[in-house]
């Protein structure tokens, strides 16, 4: 970690710790006259976002910690006292609730961009691995997160979530156990949840560290997809786009705060308001928003698989789509090799272009009938063929998984790409900068 | 261990001269890094096990497994819900129909094969777990007025199973027939579940 040959700073206290522990020289190096490409455009502003993102649900967490009880006869009414009682309790919560939503937005805007500028590709793709960790990382938080307020849907969505574990033969059932702690989700579910709520946030925290030390060895991708040359190709990261993040992140503060002070419930559920019940179930449970995508994956399947003319099943409609789901996420970790195409943006890759946009219509489309109730029907087919939601979230997952294992190896040796400017300056100019 | 000379090191089984490791201590040292990690090996898995033990069902938790419920208040057709280890149980006094509906089923066509007489123990009382085996839910069917599903035994409004009055899987996505929990009649009006 050492810094190599330093210039000395004029400020005496400065140099003093900077000669002990180059710590401004690293900053002055990395985050000062780092050389950035001159081209980004906005969509390179959500990495500064979702970092924001996640240093206030860090702080408003610590500090809701502090008023709330991780005990099932207590949590409900400690959330309540939050609400009522606590100063200003009810801005840390809402800013904690409507937080984790704007995190995943934050970071589900910077995947697409690492998806259709092909950030992920040599020599990013640990870089990128690290980012489907953190991603992975966040959803555990944010699933463990939602239990702790001790409502209806934080107990079924516990219960329907770690019901999961027990579609594994044999193992399953001791798994789900040891995961809640007991025969049902209870107490101990309850603080276990917290505690490791509060703990995977510093592992996020570490792995992000990474994440940007991996960056700043490779440099930041760009909209052109080609590595910066001279250096007319940069911009020193400060003022340009220390200004430029600045920027974005207001005006996605903005939009946050809309969010937090004026409808701060419009992305939660109203069965959460009323207390845990085990004798109960809400007539449709729903995960949180975002969620749905996965969880209509793991509602696709529905039918066994078995040794065909035979009775055994090999796999149950219930482990194949909980195989789907985690699948859905495992299958991002080897995008890096799937797409091996030479081009990197999608800008230069038209056939590349579309499949990635319908890929973003089959997410959404899953979106919308994760958070529907299973076979509503749609329309009609013929008179007894019914078209309905658990149609469309299969076609949904096929395409998911074709785009990631078919569509992307076919295209990377087949695909021709437009022709490229010769460097950054250039796709920024035109062919007149030479 | 024998003490021959190998085990004072290379240098001294070989002589003067280039030193050159025998065979015989090459392996000896093999075993020797061997046995050392697994020594490793067994005393990290040892340390591990508490850490990972304390999550499973705790004493308490395990102390609250049984449940005893008295049936002499349970007219025919009802059907009552009791907790057991943090579960719904529905205890249900079958009707001379259910019990004739339940038996007349041909077993094979069934997703999860299962006679009526094995799931109870007296035809009078059905006695299951009241969580869906697809994803946990309660299904309802317990009260006088709740949708029973078109089998007549109980219906999930999460994800729609419906099952029939022997708790059996008969449409939906749930795998398996509603869990029987075992259980002990101490008297004719009194069982122990668990």
């Amino acid at each position: 970690m050492s810094a190599g040959p330093r210039t000395p700073f004029e400020n005496k206290f400065v140099e003093w710790i900077d000669s002990r522990l180059p710590l401004f020289t690293m900053m002055q190096k990395e985050y000062g006259v780092f050389p950035t490409p001159k081209n980004f455009n906005y969509f390179w502003n959500f990495g500064a976002i979702a970092m924001v993102m996640l240093v206030t649900m860090l702080l408003t967490g610590i500090m809701l910690a502090m008023n709330y009880t991780a005990n099932s006869g207590m949590a409900f009414d400690s959330v309540e006292r939050i609400m009522r009682d606590v100063n200003y309790g009810w801005l840390l919560r809402y800013m904690h609730m409507n937080g984790a939503s704007f995190f995943f937005i934050a970071v589900y805007i910077h995947m697409f961009r690492g998806m259709y500028y092909g950030s992920y590709k040599a020599p990013r793709e640990l870089l990128w691995m690290f980012g489907v960790l953190i991603f992975l990382l966040m959803m555990a938080t944010a699933f463990m997160g939602y239990v702790l307020p001790w409502g209806q849907m934080s107990y079924w969505g516990a219960t329907v979530i770690t019901n999961f574990f027990t579609a594994f033969p044999w193992i399953g059932e001791p798994i789900q156990q040891w995961l809640i702690g007991g025969f049902s989700v209870d107490n101990p579910t309850l603080n276990r949840f917290f505690a490791l709520h509060y703990l995977l946030p510093f592992v996020i925290v570490a792995v992000v560290a990474l994440h940007v030390w991996a960056l700043h060895v490779t440099g930041s991708n760009n909209p052109a997809g080609i590595e910066p040359k001279s250096k007319d190709d940069t911009l020193p990261f400060h003022p340009y786009y220390t200004m430029k993040d600045s920027f974005g992140v207001t005006v996605f503060l903005v939009l946050y705060a809309i969010y937090v002070f004026f409808m701060p419930n419009a992305l939660g559920h109203p069965d959460n308001y009323t207390l845990a019940n085990p004798m109960v179930t809400p007539p449709h449970i729903v995960p949180e928003w975002y969620f749905l995508p996965f969880y209509a994956i793991l509602r696709a399947v529905t039918i066994d698989i078995g040794i065909p003319f035979t009775e055994i099943t090999l796999i149950t409609a219930k482990l194949g789509g909980v195989l789907l789901m985690f699948g859905s996420i495992i299958v991002m970790f080897f995008l890096p090799w799937l797409d091996s195409h030479p081009v990197r943006s999608a800008k230069y890759r038209p056939k590349f272009r579309v499949a990635l946009l319908l890929f973003v219509v089959a997410v959404l489309v899953l979106g919308k009938v994760g958070g529907m109730p299973a076979d509503v029907p749609l329309f009609h087919i013929t008179e007894d063929m019914i078209f309905t939601t658990t149609h469309v979230a299969q076609i949904g997952t096929a395409y998911y998984f074709i785009f990631f294992l078919v569509i992307l190896p076919i295209l990377s040796r087949t695909e021709k790409a437009l022709p490229m400017p010769s460097s950054i300056h250039e796709a920024v100019l035109g062919k007149s900068a030479h | 261990m024998s003490s021959d000379d190998n085990s004072q090191g290379c240098c001294c089984s070989c002589g003067e001269g280039a030193c050159e490791p025998s065979a015989d201590s090459n392996a000896r040292r093999d075993f020797l890094y061997m046995s050392a990690t697994a020594m490793a090996a067994v005393g990290a898995g040892s340390v591990a096990w508490p850490f990972i033990s304390q999550m499973n069902p705790a004493a308490d938790t395990l102390a609250m497994s049984t449940t005893e419920v008295d049936l002499s208040s349970i007219e025919e057709g009802q059907a009552v819900t009791v907790m057991w280890r943090g579960k719904p149980v529905f205890v249900r006094r079958r009707t001379a129909e259910e019990i004739k509906s339940a038996e007349d089923v041909n077993v094979a066509d069934l997703r999860d094969k299962q006679v009526d007489a094995d799931r109870v123990q007296k035809p009078e009382w059905l006695i299951v777990v009241g969580v869906c085996t697809h994803l946990g839910c309660v299904p309802l069917g317990q009260k006088t007025g709740d949708e029973r599903g078109e089998f007549g035994g109980w219906f999930c409004p999460c994800h729609g199973s419906a099952y029939d009055t022997s708790g059996r899987i008969r449409k939906g996505p749930a795998p398996k027939n509603l869990e029987v929990p075992t259980y002990t009649f101490l008297s004719d009006t009194l069982v122990r579940i668990g």
